[in-house]
């Protein structure tokens, strides 16, 4: 099968996922609850403010045109309206989502570096207590709840040591600006890239501050499958004959381990790396309420406490269709890289 | 002095169900310019002894006790830098299977640059192409080839890539892992022919291990015959194969088919090599041998001279 | 072999002796460890009435926020609650939410799963696609939608939770039953006149036992670790009830002023209990299904 059958095929299968997961949220918010509208307001509210409410949200009309109008309303880019100040939803989400994506790029940094560093030393070590201590952490460390080690983190490294800060993502005032060339403003909202753009290094090094917490907790937790992987992929490839040979001609044993057998276990790693973004978009949610991290995740925990569901409905549609785009990228470049459905 | 010297040689694999001992007790030693072979059925330990030379075992397998000389090199015990430039250097290894022992996505021109510049530093990339290329001309592999991948190759052509590789930094030893195994006959002829010549030429010293008899009556000039882990008869080829004396040998020459004898029927050893992780007590064929007696079940026969070979059979060691 | 012979050696299978299991390696180790950690904890939980010093949730028995003592082994929180009497009892709740979740899991994943893999066809397609969709979207992002829609509540959360999960369970089910599916002796059974019904319990389900239980165990952690992460994120019970999840999300507050111990201590039990499963579950999966790739 040719690369341009495969996206093909793949886009194909992407798109009634997608419908289905749009239809499925929106069956949970609008229709689950019966009214959603009416459960934002916790006590009796004057019908007549409520239909009016309705209105300005398009709620009042009947469940079929309010389907249409949801789906039509997201091809244009429009993830709802807010129900606390009737405000649109994707302008807090694109302001908001760069924050979550520069947590997701670290974390993955993080995730993947060390559970692969630390699979290939256990897998060098078989069966030793090194070798054991190294898949009890990969499994442990996914049993602690990412919240829970933030707190402990922020507990020994903020508040005990004072070597990082606790919460946020920037000292206020210092948020880098971009590049400012003539009449052009290039910035990506990711803070780390912005000010190199500005070319303020003290700037980089705060966002890193910032950052390194938050990406360590998250990155930590998730990293147990990148372990397991990388060990078994290792301890597979270790025993193969050309490894053997390659020791036998004199090679340097970091040569034969990172250059002959690592190698193998490259696009399993990637594909994981795709596989895990919504783990780690789960775990964002949750990491940045703790760190008081601005992002998509700490927008919706947000909305919760204001019950406004709508505001919900836009934020879990977007990530649904985030996640989406991601994996099809993912395989798309799984499918370039592998042999296989190359030739 | 031997240039390989192996004493009381002893590897173990540790697994759950138990400790199996793929070589026990094994002493061997090879003189400077002799070819020894190592003759076997799959399973007796006679790869694990090829790999041990190397300290190449995979865990969960180890070198229990003994030792092994390399011209003066503790193998067992000197650290893993000094192994590291033995391997490839003093020692050539031949593998069996040519096409999973070298590295599918590196050209062959690769794999020489890299073991090259790994052991010489210095040495300039191009020259290092240049070796190689000599070397691969000298069995029979065009220079333009250099460029391929492996699987470009046939697979008599890959061995003598193999044979290349190990050959390239001159080594003093070198050894045969089954080298011909994987090969159908007619190239398996080429290339024992080849090392033939090679050996003559470049007056190696030669380590072959296989479990056919019929390379070995060609090119070694000693054989040592192992049975389950250990050494059941050591001896000139000549006089080994004229007189065998350890059963089992004579039962392995027995087994070879004979395409001048008019309806011969094929001969085979009755029954199969012994679980290693429970081996029977005594001498470990004696549940095979058609000349077991008391003694063979009890006590286990020690490798003792006998003429101008060894064996381990206590039908040669009354005492 | 006769079908109760074979369904005795699967079932024996599923319950390997506790020494058996000693000898079966680090897995076995696993399972033996994690199901100790498990049944002390639920034990624990199930006597902390009897057990406790105070009430869990009657409040100022104590100093208000004092550190771990001996009156109060671990310590108190702000609102003079005893963190120990709270520990023996806050694991209740994620029993319950756990429980209930992986019984709707089983009730709904396990007949879904049956039978469109064995079916095949459109059923098979169709089923997979929706299942693909939920096991791709981030798992607590979902529950966080429904479970705010549905309101708090044990139950509510458990069906959250399980929406969540199913797929899991269906396409481990589904793996086994198509490779299952393809096996000579339920050719053979077919061949002899067996009924689809009849093929699929006793030839097909036994089989899949095995994975089903072993994915369920590590379901439980998981049931656990993402009601911890309801609570956390304000989608848990009324305050009433103690739970190491509130004692957690509460805790927060309680950081700065160097009061350590109250989220602590409830912190490392959900880690505990979240370990004990898991263990047991991957330990499972190990024996079961030896390298299963995963």
């Amino acid at each position: 099968m040719s690369l341009r059958s495969y996206v093909i095929a793949r886009l194909l299968l992407t798109i009634p996922m997608i419908m289905l997961l749009l239809t499925f949220v929106f069956l949970v918010v609008r229709v689950l609850p019966g009214d959603p509208a009416s459960l934002h307001f916790e006590k009796q509210v004057n019908p007549q403010m409520l239909l009016e409410f309705k209105r300005q949200l398009g709620l009042d009309k009947p469940i079929e045109i309010q389907y249409v109008e949801y789906l039509v309303g997201l091809l244009r880019g429009d993830f709802g309206k807010s129900m606390q100040d009737f405000s649109p939803v994707s302008q807090q989400i694109f302001s908001a989502f760069p924050a979550t994506l520069e947590l997701a790029i670290f974390s993955t940094i993080i995730m993947v570096l060390v559970g692969v560093v630390l699979g290939v030393q256990a897998s060098r070590s078989y069966n030793s207590v090194q070798d054991h201590s190294v898949r009890i952490f990969g499994i442990g460390s996914y049993a602690i709840p990412v919240f829970f080690l933030g707190e402990v983190m922020i507990m020994i490294f903020a508040i005990y040591l004072h070597l990082f800060p606790a919460g946020d993502r920037i000292y206020p005032g210092m948020v880098p600006t971009g590049l400012t060339l003539g009449g052009l403003h290039w910035s990506t909202g990711l803070y780390t890239i912005d000010s190199i753009l500005e070319g303020n290094p003290s700037k980089f090094a705060m966002s890193l501050r910032y950052l390194f917490l938050p990406s360590l907790t998250l990155g930590t937790v998730l990293c147990g499958i990148f372990i397991r992987l990388t060990r078994g992929n290792m301890l597979e490839t270790l025993q193969l004959d050309f490894v053997t040979a390659a020791r036998a001609r004199g090679l340097k044993e970091r040569t034969v381990v990172y250059g002959y057998a690592l190698r193998n276990a490259f696009l399993p790693i990637l594909t994981m790396m795709g596989l895990q973004f919504a783990a780690l978009l789960a775990g964002a949610v949750l990491t940045e309420t703790t760190f008081s991290w601005p992002g998509l995740g700490r927008y919706l925990v947000d909305r919760i406490s204001f019950r406004d569901y709508t505001a919900i409905q836009g934020v879990v549609v977007f990530f649904g269709i985030l996640v989406a785009i991601v994996s099809l990228a993912v395989d798309i470049i799984y499918a370039y890289l592998d042999p296989r459905i190359r030739f | 002095m031997p240039l390989l010297d192996i004493q009381s040689l002893v590897v173990e694999y540790h697994t759950f169900r138990a400790n199996v001992k793929a070589v026990d007790r094994v002493s061997l030693s090879l003189e400077k310019g002799r070819t020894l072979g190592l003759v076997g059925e799959s399973g007796c330990g006679k790869s694990t002894l090829g790999l041990s030379t190397l300290r190449l075992i995979p865990p969960p397998g180890k070198i229990v006790s003994g030792q092994i000389t390399l011209d003066g090199i503790d193998i067992i015990n000197c650290p893993e830098e000094e192994i590291r430039r033995v391997r490839g250097k003093r020692v050539g290894y031949i593998f069996q299977d040519p096409m999973t022992s070298l590295n599918p996505v590196k050209k062959i021109g690769a794999h020489f640059v890299e073991m090259i510049r790994t052991h010489e530093p210095g040495v300039a990339e191009g020259d290092a192409l240049k070796r190689a290329k000599e070397v691969l001309g000298r069995l029979g592999i065009l220079p333009e080839r250099i460029n391929d991948f492996p699987h470009q190759f046939s697979g008599g052509m890959r061995q003598r890539v193999m044979i290349g590789l190990a050959l390239a930094l001159d080594p003093d030893l070198l050894i045969a892992d089954e080298p011909t195994t994987s090969l159908d006959v007619i190239v398996e002829a080429q290339i024992i022919e080849l090392l033939k010549e090679l050996k003559e030429s470049l007056n190696l010293t030669l380590l072959l291990i296989t479990h056919n008899i019929g390379i070995i009556a060609e090119t070694a000039d000693r054989v040592a015959v192992m049975y389950a882990g250990r050494i059941a008869e050591l001896g000139e080829t000549r006089a080994l194969f004229e007189k065998p004396m350890h059963p089992y040998t004579q039962a392995l020459l027995n087994s070879v088919p004979n395409i001048t004898k008019k309806d011969q029927v094929l001969s085979w050893i009755l029954g199969a090599p012994p679980d290693l992780a429970e081996p029977p007590p005594g001498c470990l064929f004696h549940p095979r041998c058609p000349y077991a007696f008391d003694r063979c079940k009890k006590e286990e026969p020690l490798l003792l001279k006998h003429n101008s070979s060894e064996v381990a059979c206590h039908l040669y060691n009354r005492r | 072999m006769s079908n109760e012979r074979r369904q005795g050696r699967i079932l024996v299978q599923l319950f390997p002796s506790l020494i058996g299991l000693a000898r079966r390696g680090l897995a076995g180790w696993a399972v033996l460890i994690g199901g100790v950690i498990v049944a002390t904890v639920a034990i624990m939980t199930v006597v902390s009435p009897w057990i406790s010093p105070y009430n869990p949730i009657a409040i100022n028995v104590g100093p208000i926020l004092s550190p771990p003592s001996s009156e109060f082994p671990l310590g108190t929180n702000h609102l003079g609650q005893d963190m120990l009497s709270r520990v023996y009892s806050g694991g209740s709740i994620m029993f319950q939410v756990a429980l209930l979740s992986v019984i709707v899991c089983l009730v709904v994943g396990v007949p879904i799963g049956l039978f469109a893999s064995y079916t095949g066809g459109y059923t098979d397609k169709v089923a997979s696609l929706v299942m693909d969709s939920i096991y791709a979207f981030p798992g607590l992002v979902l529950a966080i939608a429904i479970a705010a829609m549905l309101g708090p509540g044990v139950v509510n959360m458990a069906l959250s939770i399980a929406v969540v999960y199913v797929p899991s369970y269906f396409r481990i089910i589904r793996s086994q039953v198509l490779t299952i599916k393809e096996l000579p002796y339920v050719e053979a059974a077919h061949m002899m006149g067996a009924r689809a019904r009849k093929t699929l319990f006793s030839y097909i389900l036994p089989n899949v036992i095995p994975s089903i239980v072993a994915v369920a165990t590590i379901n439980f952690a998981d049931a656990i670790l993402t009601a911890a992460g309801l609570t956390f994120v304000g989608l848990g019970l009324p305050v009433s009830t103690p739970d190491w999840g509130w004692d957690l999300t509460y805790g927060r507050r309680l950081l700065p002023s160097g009061a350590w111990w109250a989220i602590t201590f409830p912190g490392l039990m959900v880690v505990l209990l979240a370990l004990g499963f898991t263990l047991m579950g991957e330990g499972l999966s190990e024996l079961f299904n030896p390298r299963l790739q995963r």
